[in-house]
């Protein structure tokens, strides 16, 4: 590769940490250097290899990011592309700790504006961050100390929030009782540490059944089951295991997708912290029923405890014996960008790039991550899989609709009284999912629901009663997207609520397509002009123009993120929320 | 090499080979068209290796680059070769068949141990066996050189130690392996081709040897001396002597290209005529007594061979400017003013007459040129394509031609000595944007240019206590200049680079030593002996 290599040199720690990712480096004396093929077969490292020197600085230093690029042969232009285009890594920067605020829609309903004036007033530096998942205990902050790691505190006070925890927080609320639940059935009666606490708990015996079975019969259970992914788009889950099976050539992988960040989402982190040998289960089935030899499980880099307990999960699932050399399992940190759950964008991550989009066709089962036959899904969706083998197809589509077959998490957060993840069968309606975290909070009136997160849509009282199906959502014109559902009580001002969302979008927008690298941004113009009372024209004028980049977004944005970056604003405008211009 | 004056292999098997050892070769910047079969190669999973004092942007592709001191290849090359043979990946059959001198070749690197190649070369034992080992075994392995190994005192003998492991591991004379000298201009592969060397003919044949002299002389009508000619660093003395009084140079700028450039101002302003033809007015065309404008490419017809032998036609476009001409038509009208009548012929009929005379390019009529897209010497006659490679003979079994010698060749040090005084190693090259003495590349401008600096490692700067754009004053044993300074990564401490290519600002020939290859008559432009002192700060930008 043509480097241009800075003279600058790293530290003693960043060139440890790196060399304990990817092997002994060259001593720097001049006189030998290895690179080529090695070299360039590691440039998939270069996203852990940043992680591995933010780790230990706090930063990536320009040394540091000289060194990565010497040992990947990457250009440093390119690497500082890549760099700085993930939140967590702070290019350049002084390092050290960082404490990183969550303002976003839900934080912002439990204080979070108080805790950002609490760190001012301290003269304290720290990040706004959005939505950390932990909206079921917020308002949550995220620290990160070198050489310790990163840590969760949720709920933080104007107190706590200054002094970092590393502690691992514990599991996720579930309000439900286990004996009443499925896909949750083990969170918090299992220990996920333990491997013999799985397996006593009935773990590894589908894997061991879908063998007997054979991938053919694993997939035709699928198909019958009439499973839907979860992640958002609901495609059948039959059909894309079919796909990645029947795609041609040796090389194939399977991805579990745990980038979870839509805001108001935290389902796949419970998953993930309270049963991660069951996620190394199914990954070892859907490598088995695809013929893929190599996973990755792609886990956000905000949950950092998630991270710990599938890494250890995987190991020991390697030591028992439950994987075999036939299916390589890598877990895959993230490091801060919301654009990676997109199943494109996060094939680029994994394979060291900015996390831009990719078009589509070719689909994942055909050209995925690193241009082979890809299946990638949801956390939650592999344990529905799981669920899918053990009791067959059959079964699986008996439960719920014949549109939605099987059990739904859905997070309920905001105004309620108890947050957390639900469980329900298909069919249940957004007021029994309101009902059951206990009404909206302090015996409030409702103000109005975002359904989906910040790309989905608002909704009023009215969409109480729709049962929350694929196919009843869609007639009623709201989503369900990540399952996430975000109260407001009828005392919130919804003008802050639709800015920060607008910002989260120009934020997040990964700037590839111009749609949304220039929409997202008039949008939050347009919305600050609004709350301002300056408008650009008049009031219409300014709605017409949201209306129009609405439009463009939708129509011509190569991913989802763009076309679903007005959603939430457009719907809010059209029930007239208050606060919002009418 | 054995007889041939050519690389030995197309870039077809550059792209197909196993195995690519860059050696002296920063062909990514001063060949880049060949470089690009080479990165083919690699995309192709060819593995490569660098051999050279910088980690240049060629070094950068390299799966290893070692960094060898400069002038220390021998050493090098005979290591791989006692490792080859000590790990019996030497090809016994080939020896046995198509080569003679082996047993003295053994016992010459057998003193060559790993540890103390290590010693001489700075580069680690492992790294030298892992390059012994990959060439020993490699299916297909090529070794491409270009003046990293024969700007050198013993640039002959530099170019034999490579020869050696070829010959040790068979990698010659066969589809993808061999050895390619890359040729640093679209057509320097031409100029040899046609006998622009003082010992050859055109074809390479031998101006001693009667019987080839002949046969030029029955079609030229005019006798042919008998003797070999001086080469480069011979006219030099020649002319220091006093006996080379008169000179006739034809596109070359020696005023700025040569070694120890204050001596060459001197030999030149001694001369008693000097005629200079060339497409520009060069530092040397304004010392001399005439100066005949000639055509560039593109205003005359004619051929280029490349560094694969392939010769190729290149055609007018445009009529050469004011009073330029085509270079056949000003030798025809210099032998007519010297009273011959000579006709001033096409390029056609010129290199017809050569084809007839010279075996390699007997078959190479201008209209199979433009039909097969170039042809690759040897190609005897019309029913001949030419050849993707050379010594295809020397796998004919039983092999009747004559084998391929080894030549024993020891490790000696560069002239230039570093002490006290001298502590630090120049050495010198070119850069992308740039082409030798600037007279071609200096008239454009460039983005990448980097002008005349003296580029050194970031340590040695510290160590000086100067900051990238200082001027520092270079001095060596012959002469003493001024330059900014430029940090290089690509540099280790104690080893400094020069680019030639800004004569009138940074003359690094008036540092260089000229001594030279007694059998090549190449000058040792890559090690010189400097001391860098600093003398200011921030004057020249950078």
């Amino acid at each position: 590769m043509d480097l241009r290599l800075m003279l600058d040199r790293p530290t003693e720690a960043e060139r440890e940490a790196v060399d304990a990712l990817l092997g002994p480096g060259d001593p720097f004396n001049g006189r030998v250097a290895h690179g080529g093929h090695d070299a360039r077969d590691q440039r998939h490292l270069l996203l852990p290899a940043l992680h591995a020197v933010q780790d230990v600085s706090g930063s990536v230093s320009k040394g540091a990011l000289s060194y990565i690029c010497d040992r990947l042969t990457v250009p440093p232009a390119e690497a500082y592309g890549v760099a700085t285009f993930y939140a967590l890594f702070d290019v350049g920067g002084l390092g050290g700790p960082s404490i990183h605020v969550c303002d976003d829609i839900v934080c912002a309903q439990y204080g979070a504006e108080e805790l950002c004036a609490a760190l001012e007033a301290a003269k304290t530096d720290y990040v706004r961050s959005p939505c950390l998942g932990q909206c079921d205990r917020a308002p949550a902050a995220m620290f990160h100390q070198p050489g310790v790691g990163y840590g969760n505190a949720a709920p933080v006070t104007k107190e706590s929030v200054t002094t970092p925890v590393f502690d691992e927080l514990p599991n996720g609320m579930v309000n439900q009782d286990a004996s009443e639940l499925t896909l949750m059935r083990r969170i918090g009666t299992v220990d996920p540490s333990s491997i013999e606490a799985y397996v006593e708990s009935g773990g590894f015996s589908v894997l061991a059944q879908a063998r007997e079975m054979g991938a053919d019969a694993v997939i035709d259970e699928l198909k019958g089951s009439n499973l839907r992914g979860r992640g958002g788009a609901a495609f059948p889950i039959g059909i894309k295991w079919e796909g990645v099976r029947n795609a041609p050539g040796p090389d194939k992988y399977v991805i579990a997708n745990g980038d979870e960040s839509e805001p108001g989402t935290f389902k796949d982190r419970l998953l993930m912290e309270g049963d991660p040998f069951a996620i190394v289960e199914a990954m070892a089935l859907y490598g088995f029923a695809t013929g893929a030899t190599k996973g990755y499980i792609y886990v956000r880099g905000e949950y950092p405890t998630a991270e710990r307990r599938l890494r250890a999960a995987v190991g020991r699932a390697r030591e028992a014996g439950y994987l075999d050399e036939s299916f390589e399992l890598e877990v895959r940190r993230g490091a801060g960008a919301y654009i990676c759950g997109e199943e494109t964008a996060l094939f680029a991550s994994i394979e060291g790039h900015r996390g831009e989009p990719r078009q589509k066709p070719p689909f994942p089962t055909q050209s995925g991550v690193f241009g082979k036959p890809t299946g990638i899904n949801n956390i939650e969706t592999l344990l529905a899989v799981l669920d899918v083998v053990a009791h067959g197809g059959e079964a699986f589509a008996a439960i719920g609709t014949s549109q939605s077959t099987g059990r739904k998490l859905f997070c309920v957060s905001g105004a309620v009284a108890k947050p957390g993840v639900y469980e329900v069968t298909f069919g249940a309606t957004l007021g029994e999912l309101l009902d059951l975290a206990g009404g909206v909070l302090d015996g409030r009136g409702m103000g109005a629901v975002l359904l989906g997160g910040a790309a989905g849509v608002f909704a009023d009282s009215s969409a109480l009663d729709v049962p929350l199906t694929f196919e009843d959502t869609r007639t009623a014109g709201t989503t369900l997207g990540s399952g996430s559902i975000v109260f407001f009580d009828d005392e919130t001002d919804f003008g802050p609520v639709l800015r920060r969302i607008a910002q989260f979008f120009r934020d997040e927008s990964c700037g590839q397509c111009v749609p949304c690298r220039i929409g997202t941004v008039r949008q939050e113009e347009a919305l600050a002009r609004l709350s301002a009372g300056s408008p650009l024209g008049t009031v219409a004028e300014e709605k017409k123009r949201l209306d129009d980049l609405a439009l463009v977004m939708t129509d011509a944005s190569i991913c989802g993120l763009g076309q679903t970056a007005a959603s939430a604003i457009q719907s809010a405008m059209r029930l007239g929320l208050r606060g919002v211009p009418a | 090499m054995f007889g041939a004056g050519g690389g030995t292999s197309s870039y077809q098997e550059i792209e197909e080979a196993d195995l690519i050892v860059m050696w002296g070769s920063n062909a990514r910047e001063a060949h880049p068209i060949f470089f690009h079969h080479v990165l083919k190669g690699l995309h192709n999973g060819a593995r490569m290796f660098a051999v050279d004092p910088r980690r240049t942007s060629t070094a950068a592709w390299a799966d290893v680059w070692l960094g060898i001191d400069v002038g220390s290849d021998i050493a090098l090359a005979n290591a791989m070769g006692r490792e080859i043979i000590s790990e019996g990946l030497h090809n016994t059959e080939f020896i046995e068949n198509a080569t003679e001198n082996f047993d003295e070749y053994a016992e010459c690197v057998d003193e060559y141990t790993l540890d103390r190649a290590e010693k001489i070369t700075g580069v680690p034992a492992f790294a030298i066996q892992q390059l012994a080992h990959e060439y020993g075994s490699a299916g297909m392995a090529q070794i491409c050189w270009t003046l990293g190994i024969t700007e050198h005192h013993n640039a002959t003998d530099n170019v034999l130690a490579l020869i050696n492991l070829a010959l040790l591991t068979g990698h010659v004379g066969r589809y993808g392996s061999g050895l390619v000298p890359v040729r640093g201009q679209n057509n320097v592969q031409g100029g040899g081709d046609m006998g622009a060397l003082p010992n050859k003919l055109p074809g390479f044949q031998d101006v001693e040897n009667a019987d080839l002299r002949g046969r030029f002389e029955a079609v030229w009508g005019a006798e042919i001396p008998a003797q070999a000619g001086r080469h480069i660093s011979l006219m030099h003395e020649a002319m220091d002597e006093g006996t080379l009084k008169c000179l006739y140079v034809l596109g070359e700028n020696p005023l700025q290209s040569e070694a120890d450039a204050k001596e060459m101002r001197h030999r030149l302003e001694s001369l008693e005529f000097m005629v200079a033809q060339d497409i520009f007015l060069t530092a040397t065309a304004e010392l001399a007594n005439v100066v005949f404008p000639a055509a560039g490419w593109g205003e005359a017809e004619g051929t280029f061979t490349s560094s694969e032998r392939r010769v190729q036609r290149v055609r007018k476009a445009i009529d050469p400017p004011g009073e330029a001409k085509d270079d056949i038509e000003i030798l025809c009208e210099l032998a007519r003013a010297m009273g011959h009548e000579w006709e001033t012929s096409t390029a056609e009929q010129a290199w017809d007459e050569m084809r007839s005379l010279s075996p390699l390019h007997g078959g190479m009529s201008y209209e199979r040129l433009e039909a097969m897209g170039g042809i690759r010497w040897p190609c005897p006659d019309e029913s001949s394509d030419g050849e993707l490679f050379l010594h295809g003979r020397l796998w004919d079994r039983p092999m009747t031609t004559q084998k391929a010698p080894f030549h024993a060749v020891e490790y000696a040090a560069p002239v230039d000595e570093l002490n006290e005084e001298f502590p630090t190693r120049l050495t010198t090259g070119r850069r992308l944007d740039s082409y030798n003495t600037g007279v071609q590349s200096g008239r454009y401008s460039s983005p990448r240019r980097i002008p005349g600096v003296l580029d050194l490692s970031p340590e040695d700067g510290v160590e000086l206590g100067v900051s990238e754009g200082d001027l520092v004053r270079v001095t060596s044993r012959r002469g003493s200049l001024e330059a900014p300074v430029r940090f290089d990564r690509s540099l280790r401490p104690g080893l400094a680079f020069m680019s030639v290519h800004f004569p009138d600002e940074t003359d690094v020939n008036q540092l260089t030593i000229d001594a030279w290859d007694p059998k090549s008559g190449t000058a040792e432009f890559k090690a010189t002996a400097i001391r860098v002192d600093p003398i200011g700060v921030g004057a020249v930008p950078s």
